[in-house]
């Protein structure tokens, strides 16, 4: 299966960058989850948590202020104004 | 006297060594520091890349139009950014942000507009404060390691004077004036429009592929805009800072490095003088102890 290649960046620093399976991030309606093969698109995101299950190892989770989400050809780039890992 | 002139070389001597001491140390900081700075610009090039594109997908789906990137006919009142750096020691670097600054304002007046002086780092901040002339906002934020916070606040306090209306005091222009770093030799003031936003020129599109696929948005597209555009100023706001600081860095370096090259040389000519003083000294002894001897024999 494919795998979503994620960019997790912030104003000053590239805060996470791997592989995933599934992303899922606070969008305007209501949390998103991304899998690979997903159509483009591009978001808004509110406050809220956004967690990455990577192809391996544990989730990385993140709560963010807000910033936005773009998806294009499996390589999902999210950029968000303040970010702390949980 | 002779012995004084002796002296007065010797301190001066002494002084000037200090001098140098202190220079060299100011170089290699300096020198040290600007890898820091350009490690800081290559870590915030990821999120650069990011809005950029995104950005240009939105530009090439939809008609932008929204209040960032509208042109204003007429405009009465622009913003004008000044980054400079909080400390001298840079050779002619502060002076000529100032310059380049001077010259845009004046340009904006002859073009019949108000300037709004908004100025960052303190040498800028003096100069207008000495000049009687009033910034709208001045910050002081250590322009040597500019933060993200910083740039934050300086596009938010940007942001909303340029989306005020002209007549309660708005702007309709903003023009950034900053130093852009070319090489470890060449820096260069350079003036930006960075509002109303030209999104679509100077785009850089991804190579990969040709045509940007059709992006969903989220909500909409209007509001994808809305949150990108006051990013991607915020973002080009921190590349100019980050930019002007490694400036800062290595024009503070070869300042430094003259400096002390200079103090080489101006002990070497003390010395100089000092040996040729103390020459002239003994000199006069011998021929003041021969020319006394002389009398007691005679």
């Amino acid at each position: 299966m494919a795998e979503l290649s994620v960019d997790l960046v912030s104003l000053d620093r590239k805060v996470w960058s791997g592989a995933a399976t599934q992303v899922s991030a606070p969008s305007a309606d209501g949390q998103i989850g991304i899998l690979a093969n997903h159509t483009p698109l591009l978001a808004v995101l509110r406050p809220g948590t956004i967690k990455v299950d990577t192809a391996s190892g544990p989730a990385v989770e993140a709560t963010v202020t807000g910033g936005f989400m773009s998806v294009d050809n499996n390589l999902v780039t999210l950029v968000v104004d303040e970010i702390s890992l949980v | 006297m002779a012995g004084g002139s002796q002296r007065v070389y010797k301190a001066r001597i002494k002084s000037t060594q200090s001098l140098k001491k202190m220079f060299r140390a100011q170089e290699l900081i300096a020198a040290s520091r600007i890898g820091k700075a350009r490690a800081r610009t290559a870590a915030a090039a990821p999120y650069a890349q990011a809005i950029t594109r995104a950005v240009s997908a939105v530009a090439t789906h939809t008609d932008i139009d929204h209040p960032l990137t509208r042109e204003v006919e007429g405009a009465k009142r622009a913003a004008v950014l000044v980054v400079s750096s909080d400390r001298g020691m840079a050779g002619s670097y502060p002076a000529s942000i100032v310059r380049e600054a001077e010259r845009l304002t004046q340009q904006l007046a002859a073009e019949g507009k108000e300037v709004l002086l908004y100025v960052a780092g303190r040498r800028a901040v003096s100069y207008y404060a000495f000049r009687g002339r009033e910034a709208v906002r001045t910050w002081t934020y250590g322009s040597e390691r500019p933060s993200a916070e910083v740039a934050e606040e300086i596009g938010q306090a940007l942001l909303e004077k340029f989306l005020a209306d002209e007549d309660e005091g708005g702007v309709s222009e903003l023009h950034v004036v900053s130093t852009q770093f070319v090489n470890m030799v060449t820096q260069r003031p350079h003036v930006v429009r960075m509002l109303p936003l030209e999104v679509v020129e100077g785009v850089v599109e991804a190579d990969e592929h040709e045509v940007l696929p059709l992006y969903d948005f989220e909500p909409s597209p209007e509001a994808v805009l809305d949150a990108l555009l006051p990013r991607y100023v915020d973002q080009r706001i921190y590349a100019a800072l980050l930019d002007a600081a490694a400036s800062e860095l290595a024009a503070r370096q070869r300042a430094m490095h003259t400096a002390t090259d200079n103090a080489e040389d101006l002990i070497r000519t003390y010395t100089r003088l000092a040996n040729q003083a103390r020459q002239a000294d003994i000199t006069q002894e011998i021929s003041e102890i021969v020319s006394g001897a002389d009398a007691l024999a005679s």
